[in-house]
């Protein structure tokens, strides 16, 4: 669904990336975890196309997302730290403005019940006419990624989805993601949390100063397992 | 509809939307209209002919000012909570955003000069009966002008630290000739000769108008783009 | 010696010839007097600055066509030097409007739509000025670039028809009536003298403006 090879970015003189590979299929849920300043957003940003790379190539959904990025936003979506919502507006009005905003070519406007569906699928269609103001972090967060579902999104991208949720909340994350992975929706989060890291994705992805130093499946992997391979492989980055 | 009128109007009725809720910040910007109607007043004194001399000129220069402060607002909106972000990676064309604004600080620079002109004949004593019609055609074209070449100046600016100055600085030479225009084109009106003797200057602002409205359609994805 | 030294020497040699026909060769004027003698810097500034303006528009039009910061760097620079000849117009104005005219400014149509000009592109100086990332900077210029082109006949237009509203008697305009032979070569001179000064001046700017960006990089 996503694939990226040899992703670099520099900011002026500083390399934020450094030849980042990274392939997510459909259905997949790939967690990348880095020390803060590893470029995890940087990434994160280069693959929903909101940031040009330096260099390097990146296929969304088989197209060059690079030469035509509009397909591949037709296709991603990103749920980054601002919530991309309207305080002044209800839920359902901002989902309603996002679903015509987000259209796909051709669909016109008879995709009049997306909105509701994506309420219905993030639990907060009991709040669907309360103003976005009133919301907690947590349900703000919840219609940040029914805004994500959108327009027939096929991928996910997501920086640090779980912050600011509760134990519940982080739960509730988790089995969003597992039904949109089960649709055959793919994902790719930015996460610090280890166990969270394990429980929700297939994959693990660890960046530190800008390069992939461990890519490998959860399976292989328990919580204390993970966070040794991590703390070598950073480790072993650092010094370099 | 198709899927650009769509978005468009999508983009106005959430601005609108917004706009009314968030109460404080339109009333307050109407209130900065009628409070200059005030200070012209007190700096042209009460000489009943000197204003209604220059009555046209002091009711646009209340639309510009008033335009200084609100035409760059919709974007500074965007701001919040990243939708700015949100609105560069909708798919396909984005120029739609611009007229959906553009329709939007239309309507609302229209609310204010229906206020304007109904204090101006208040305050000032100026019967405005016969000359409404010509004088809503004139004051269309130049808010059409004027908010065009603001909404795409706002858009441009919003994400600048020197926003709040360069906007102006930016904008005010650029509405020169709209300013011109419709001052001119609301003196006839005004008077209450016929439309036809207002040419050039309608002429002028039609013209003006579209090139302004074009400019913003083929140029705001440059403005949008990270 | 560079391309850009030898253009240099080569406008300071014109100028030297514009500026001595200007004020030996051509005749004195008969209404005027020796003042008149400023049309030959006013006129070629103002030209001038319309040329350095077109360029604005080319080098902005090529920026957001082909995304090549060279382009941006054509465009500012010649904002630049834009700037500085309406500058020197409007001054050049000024000082031949005090004794000619009795007074500094007038609003006639042309210098008015000059200073209207002046401020469009002082405005687009200070875009520059305080946008930081260069990609984006170039891109904003670009796009007020564009609009600021598309005003310049805008400008001239409503301006000319504010001023036959308000004034409909004539004004000595700066311009000679009828033109003799020593007057419009003298003219000429100092036009090419300005193109070639302005052309130098561009060269170097872009020179500036290149080695500025390579060491920020």
């Amino acid at each position: 669904m996503i694939s990226a090879a040899g992703l670099r970015k520099a900011f002026g003189r500083q390399l934020a990336l450094d030849a980042v590979s990274l392939e997510v299929g459909a259905g997949e849920c790939v967690a990348i975890l880095g020390p803060n300043g590893a470029g995890k957003t940087t990434l994160l940003r280069i693959l929903a196309t909101a940031l040009r790379p330096s260099a390097g190539s990146l296929r969304v959904g088989g197209v060059d997302a690079l030469r035509d990025p509009d397909a591949a936003r037709a296709l991603l979506r990103l749920v980054a730290h601002g919530s991309h919502l309207y305080e002044e507006l209800t839920a359902l009005e901002n989902l309603r403005f996002w679903s015509a905003m987000l259209a796909a070519p051709g669909a016109g406007s008879a995709d009049a019940a997306a909105p509701r569906a994506a309420l219905a699928e993030v639990g907060l269609d009991a709040v669907a006419d309360e103003r976005v103001r009133t919301f907690s972090a947590g349900m703000k967060r919840r219609l940040a990624l029914a805004r994500g579902l959108l327009g027939d999104a096929r991928a996910l991208v997501l920086d640090e989805p779980a912050s600011g949720l509760d134990r519940q909340g982080r739960a509730w994350l988790g089995g969003f993601l597992a039904r949109f992975t089960g649709r055959g929706g793919a994902v790719v989060m930015a996460t610090h949390g280890f166990e969270g890291a394990l429980e929700v994705a297939a994959r693990v992805v660890v960046l530190a100063r800008g390069r992939v130093v461990l890519d490998r499946p959860a399976l292989a992997l328990t919580a204390d397992g993970l966070r040794e391979a991590y703390d070598e492989a950073v480790a072993a980055e650092m010094v370099q | 509809m198709s899927r650009y009128a769509g978005r468009a109007w999508a983009v106005l009725w959430k601005d609108l939307l917004v706009e009314r809720r968030a109460k404080e910040s339109a009333n307050a910007l109407l209130f900065f209209t009628v409070t200059l109607l005030f200070l012209f007043q007190f700096a042209l004194g009460t000489d009943r002919e000197r204003l209604e001399a220059v009555l046209p000129g002091l009711l646009w220069l209340a639309v510009v000012l008033s335009g200084l402060l609100g035409l760059g607002r919709l974007f500074v909106a965007e701001r919040e909570n990243d939708c700015w972000e949100a609105l560069r990676l909708v798919p396909g064309d984005r120029s739609a955003i611009f007229v959906g604004k553009l329709a939007a600080n239309v309507v609302l620079l229209a609310m204010l000069e229906v206020v304007l002109v109904v204090l101006v004949a208040l305050f000032y004593g100026v019967a405005l009966g016969h000359a409404l019609p010509a004088l809503a055609v004139v004051m269309a074209l130049g808010t059409l002008g004027l908010a065009a070449i603001g909404t795409l100046f706002g858009a441009l600016t919003a994400p600048l630290r020197a926003r709040e100055v360069l906007f102006p600085v930016l904008l005010l030479p650029a509405q020169v000739p709209v300013l011109l225009g419709a001052v001119s084109a609301t003196g006839t009106a005004l008077a209450g000769r016929p439309l036809a003797d207002a040419q050039p200057w309608l002429g002028l602002l039609a013209a003006a108008d579209c090139v302004y409205l074009v400019l913003g359609v083929l140029t705001f994805e440059f403005v949008l783009e990270t | 010696m560079t391309a850009a030294r030898r253009l240099g020497w080569l406008a300071a040699a014109a100028l030297v010839v514009g500026l001595g026909a200007a004020f030996g060769y051509a005749p004195r004027e008969a209404v005027q007097g020796n003042v008149q003698r400023i049309m030959y810097v006013h006129v070629p500034a103002v030209l001038t600055a319309y040329v350095a303006f077109g360029l604005v528009l080319v080098g902005s039009v090529g920026y957001l066509a082909t995304r090549a910061l060279r382009w941006d760097r054509l465009a500012a620079a010649a904002a630049e030097l834009g700037v500085l000849f309406t500058g020197i117009t409007i001054a050049s104005g000024s000082i031949w409007g005090k004794p000619t005219w009795g007074t500094w400014w007038t609003w006639d149509a042309r210098l008015t739509s000059t200073a209207v000009l002046f401020l469009v592109y002082v405005g687009y100086l200070l875009l520059r000025a305080t946008a930081d990332e260069p990609e984006r900077r170039a891109r904003f210029a670009a796009v007020v670039g564009i609009v600021g082109a598309a005003n310049i006949p805008i400008v001239h237009f409503s301006v000319k028809w504010w001023r036959a509203l308000h004034q409909p008697s004539t004004i000595l305009g700066p311009e000679p009536s009828p033109i003799a032979p020593p007057i419009a070569h003298a003219l000429a001179a100092n036009w090419v003298a300005f193109t070639l000064l302005f052309a130098y001046l561009l060269t170097l700017r872009m020179a500036v403006a290149r080695l500025e960006e390579a060491d920020a990089a």
